[in-house]
């Protein structure tokens, strides 16, 4: 009981995975401000963030509902960091896992956005509402294809678990090659879901200030960007357990130490990405996502589909 | 406003505007159906402060109207002094002044091309052009001693002497600069999210342009040909070989091309001003009472045509001094650009004419005329009270055309 307990809080539980989340946020801030030239923060900087924003007063607006104010930024990070305990991290195994853990994993992983529009639309700001009707209406272009990206390999596997997942392409490690197109699209696809430029635009800054989060203030913005970090880490290790499956049989250490690169790797991708382009419109971005990246998604669902009859025979 | 419109407040604070402006957008989803702007929440009253101080203090208060296109205010103000004094400036003086004229217009520029970027969320573009701009930042500071408001002109001459030791290091300096615009000319040209962001984004035919009354490079980007430098010469611009850039784009995009453009025909000029650099002194004396007489002098800033008009009246003051900044003439234009737009397009369109509020802010007395017993006029009777005034003085303003009919006598 005590050893649940101790993995569920502290390690890899809880304290663990907000730490690894600050430091993907810390890494993704230095590449990217390594990328444009600058300085960028020094190490401590997410952490200094977080205790100034927990320091500060919590402000909620006269014509918010409070209840759903205060309770969102709660869901969102209890809902991420149960997500993480299904995923395969440097082991064959995840923590937790059953069979169809995979569509809970994802579904787990939608319920951010969900608190983010439902905070968002409750704090009664026109550009929190504006930010918030964004922000689903970008849902509904990125989900699909994420979630194609993430059926595909399971198809091949033949699996619902993602345990089971991981198992299988260690051992056929050549095939998870061929999923390489839904690894692209599920990169893109992550980057809508955490709102990186260029798909930035439920928090524009230049536009509608900062979205959402506009009347968000002290603990419970505190809250919003743990989740945020924790979602970083999340979607970069369940693309880690799904895409880049090798060196799961090692011992602890080399393992962990394994993980922790695939994921700032993942990281850095994201934000290089987040450095080259500019903020599309959010028109453009639908456009983009359904002539574009769904199709590659189906595409390689298809390949995928193909190769698994080609194997049964 | 239709029954699922709602107004989206941009401004007087908003992270998208770099100084305070009001505009209430009606938004139809993420449509713009209508705006109203408001001005003068910056205003100064710098004109009428003008008319308090002797002509030399005013050049260090006009240069002050902005803090970009400093050197444009300032040169536009003095030479309408020296106009009316009649003084002969020397050309040593001239040509420097022309030199810091369009290391101006680069760092004015390159500026607006962070800004830009930025506006669409390509803060990566933002980190560079601003990083670059530094050499011309330093470059003005070694020929001036300031980065920004270089105080550099006085009426008959400028200030500061170039040394023949600085000359290299502005050519080094240009050189860098050229190096670096054309990679900008490059990612602006091919890069796909910001042709995306920028092309049939703020669409301004040439008529509307020139109906409109727009300047600078906003008007040369919907094709209309018209450059002080060129039509007008001042300064040492007549001596001077350039092309002025147009472009048939029409919209944002058409706005950073030509702005681009203008950035290597900087360069070229620099490099002519430089190598022809005449010898003698910088500066004449001038009076310190100028005689009585008016004078009108056009400029080209940075961001377009900059119209300064002064009246003397014998004295050490002026008795009026009047400011027209480009940004006055191309505010118009943001409303009917913005028309039908997107809100996501909102903070680029405005910022493609490089707006600078509050050189152009505007006051405007509203008497209280209720406790006072006299009838409030309404705004039509207020308007058409207006267009009789003028059509008595043979000005007819309600026609859309705006035809000028000339009195008979």
């Amino acid at each position: 009981m005590a050893n649940v307990f101790f993995n569920l809080l502290i390690f890899p539980g809880f304290l663990f995975v907000v730490v690894l989340g600050m430091a993907a946020e810390y890494v993704d801030r230095k590449f990217c401000a390594k990328l444009q030239n600058r300085v960028g923060p020094p190490w401590y900087q997410p952490f200094a963030d977080l205790v100034k924003l927990v320091a500060k007063e919590n402000i909620i607006p006269e014509e918010a509902d409070a209840g759903i104010f205060k309770l969102m930024p709660i869901i969102a990070v209890t809902s991420i960091i149960t997500a993480f305990f299904y995923i395969p991290l440097w082991q064959m195994k995840a923590l937790f896992s059953f069979y169809g853990d995979l569509i809970v994993v994802i579904y787990l992983l939608t319920i951010p956005t969900l608190a983010i529009f439902l905070g968002g639309w409750y704090s009664r700001s026109v550009f929190s509402r504006i930010g918030a009707t964004r922000a689903m209406t970008q849902f509904f272009a990125y989900e699909i294809p994420l979630f194609l990206s993430i059926l595909a390999p399971a198809m091949l596997a033949d699996s619902w678990s993602l345990s089971e997942i991981t198992v299988f392409y260690s051992k056929h490690l050549w095939l998870s090659l061929l999923n390489s197109a839904g690894f692209a699209i599920a990169l893109v696809a992550l980057l809508g879901k955490l709102e990186k430029v260029p798909f930035d635009i439920p928090e524009a800054e230049t536009e509608i200030v900062a979205g959402t989060f506009t009347e968000y203030s002290g603990r419970l913005l505190a809250f919003f960007r743990i989740a945020i970090d924790i979602e970083l880490v999340v979607g970069s290790s369940l693309l880690a357990a799904v895409f880049l499956p090798f060196g799961l049989n090692l011992s602890f250490m080399p393992g962990f130490v394994l993980y922790l690169v695939k994921v700032l790797f993942i990281v850095a991708l994201l934000s290089l990405l987040r450095t080259i382009f500019a903020r599309l419109r959010i028109d453009q971005m639908i456009n983009f996502c359904w002539k574009y990246v769904a199709p590659v998604a189906f595409f390689q669902l298809i390949v995928d589909l193909v190769v698994k009859g080609i194997i049964k025979q | 406003m239709g029954r699922y419109d709602f107004k989206v407040p941009v401004g007087p604070q908003h992270p998208a505007l770099k100084e305070p402006e009001s505009f209430l957008l009606t938004m139809h989803g993420e449509k713009i159906a209508g705006m109203t702007v408001r001005l003068g929440y910056n205003h100064r009253g710098i004109e009428k402060a003008c008319e308090a101080q002797t002509y030399i203090r005013d050049v260090y208060l006009i240069e002050r109207v902005c803090g970009i296109c400093s050197h444009s205010h300032a040169t536009c103000f003095v030479q309408a002094v020296e106009e009316i004094a009649a003084l002969e400036v020397p050309k040593r003086a001239i040509y420097i002044r022309t030199l810091i004229a369009e290391l101006e217009r680069i760092h004015s520029h390159l500026l607006w091309l962070g800004v830009a970027g930025h506006e669409i969320g390509f803060d990566t573009l933002l980190m560079y052009t601003w990083r670059d701009r530094e050499v011309v930042m330093d470059v003005l500071a070694m020929l001036t001693g300031n980065r920004v408001n270089y105080g550099m002109n006085t009426i008959g001459g400028v200030r500061r002497d170039i040394t023949a030791e600085q000359i290299p290091q502005v050519l080094k300096a240009v050189d860098t600069l050229e190096e670096r615009t054309k990679y900008y000319i490059q990612v602006a040209t091919e890069e796909t999210t910001i042709i995306k962001r920028l092309s049939g984004v703020g669409m301004l035919s040439y008529d509307d342009a020139v109906k409109l009354g727009a300047v600078g490079p906003t008007a040369r980007a919907s094709g209309v040909d018209r450059d002080t430098r060129r039509d007008d010469p001042y300064a040492a611009y007549g001596e001077l070989t350039f092309k002025v850039i147009t472009d048939k784009h029409c919209d944002v995009y058409g706005r950073t091309v030509v702005r681009l453009g203008e950035l290597m025909e900087s360069y070229k000029m620099i490099r002519q001003l430089l190598a022809n650099l005449p010898d003698g002194p910088v500066t004449v004396k001038a009076p310190r009472k100028i005689p009585a007489g008016e004078a009108f002098s056009r400029y080209e800033a940075p961001r377009g045509e900059d119209v300064h008009y002064v009246k003397a009246n014998g004295t050490d003051k002026p008795e009026r001094v009047k400011v027209r900044a480009p940004t006055l003439a191309n505010v118009q234009v943001v409303a009917h650009m913005l028309k039908d737009g997107y809100l996501a397009d909102m903070p680029i369109v405005v910022a493609a004419i490089d707006p600078c509020f509050s050189c152009t802010d505007r006051m405007v007395s509203v008497e209280d005329d209720y406790h006072s017993g006299k009838n409030i006029m309404t705004w039509p009777a207020l308007r058409s009270a207006g267009i009789d005034w003028y059509r008595k003085r043979g000005i007819d303003f309600s026609d859309l055309n705006r035809r000028l009919r000339v009195p008979e006598n």
